[in-house]
């Protein structure tokens, strides 16, 4: 028999939590970054589980469009990390305030 | 199949674990390294609900794409391990942890202790056929064709948007 649908979704609401922690909680901001697709896949695992038990492709239409902003997003965010390192010399997000005012 | 059950509580387990580690250790290099096992742990759940090209694009994509910039970043920057140990269990610590205690109460709630979606209880009997590329690619380049185009337009300003952006200023 196959694992029922909540056990899917429960283990992907538990994995959004961690990542929202890790955002919340942490000070690094390429850790932070991490912790963003962390909570991306534990959606994506929401949108594959649903479309398996659903029968739709859909959901997984859809995972892979996230899978497609999720690179773009990792390439910009990025970039950004280095520009501020380049001018701060540091990624320690309480030491970069310059659009704090 | 009674494997499976066993298979995914395994997967959990390490999925949970990967995560956890790569939220709480101090070094980026193994928190970079604990997501792409978290990826992996993801891929095989994805294999489990019969979803075979988001797997194989979970791993080529997330773990093999996006994970290998950000060590490459890491590298780059030359980050080593937090040192500021006084801020590591802070007040901001005990208040993200409370708020996503709460979100992981009331998303369980959700999810699992409300029939809102009234969920199937069985996997649907269609879903071996639904994740296959030819599935995919049916939808891809007919019912989405739209969105796969804008995708394309979306990493092509995301590239040049990069360039700019990581770009040493000749002045």
């Amino acid at each position: 028999m196959s694992v029922p649908l909540p056990y899917y979704l429960a283990l992907s609401a538990i994995l959004f939590t961690i990542g929202v922690i890790g955002v919340l909680a942490r000070r690094n901001v390429i850790v932070i970054f991490m912790s963003i697709e962390l909570m991306l896949n534990s959606v994506n695992l929401t949108l594959v589980a649903f479309s398996a038990f659903l029968g739709d492709v859909a959901g997984q239409a859809l995972v892979f469009f996230v899978m497609a902003v999720a690179a773009a997003e990792a390439a910009v965010g990025l970039a950004i990390v280095i520009a501020v390192y380049r001018n701060k010399q540091t990624v320690h997000v309480d030491d970069i305030n310059i659009l704090k005012w | 199949m009674t494997a499976e059950p066993l298979l995914f509580v395994f997967l959990a387990a390490c999925a949970v674990t990967t995560a956890v580690l790569m939220v709480s250790h101090r070094n980026p290099v193994i928190c970079a390294i604990s997501l792409i096992g978290n990826f992996f742990c993801l891929a095989a759940l994805y294999l489990l609900l019969r979803a075979q090209l988001l797997a194989v694009l979970e791993i080529a994509v997330y773990a093999g794409a996006i994970m290998v910039l950000v060590v490459f970043v890491i590298m780059l920057l030359n980050i080593g391990e937090e040192t500021r140990t006084s801020e590591r269990f802070s007040f901001r610590t005990i208040v993200g942890g409370v708020l996503g205690f709460g979100l992981l109460l009331e998303l369980l709630y959700l999810f699992v202790f409300t029939h809102y979606t009234a969920p199937p209880l069985a996997m649907h009997r269609d879903a071996p056929l639904v994740g296959t590329v030819e599935s995919m690619g049916q939808a891809l380049y007919t019912q989405y064709l739209f969105p796969l185009q804008i995708t394309g337009v979306l990493l092509l300003a995301a590239v040049v948007g990069a360039v700019i952006l990581a770009k040493r200023r000749l002045s």
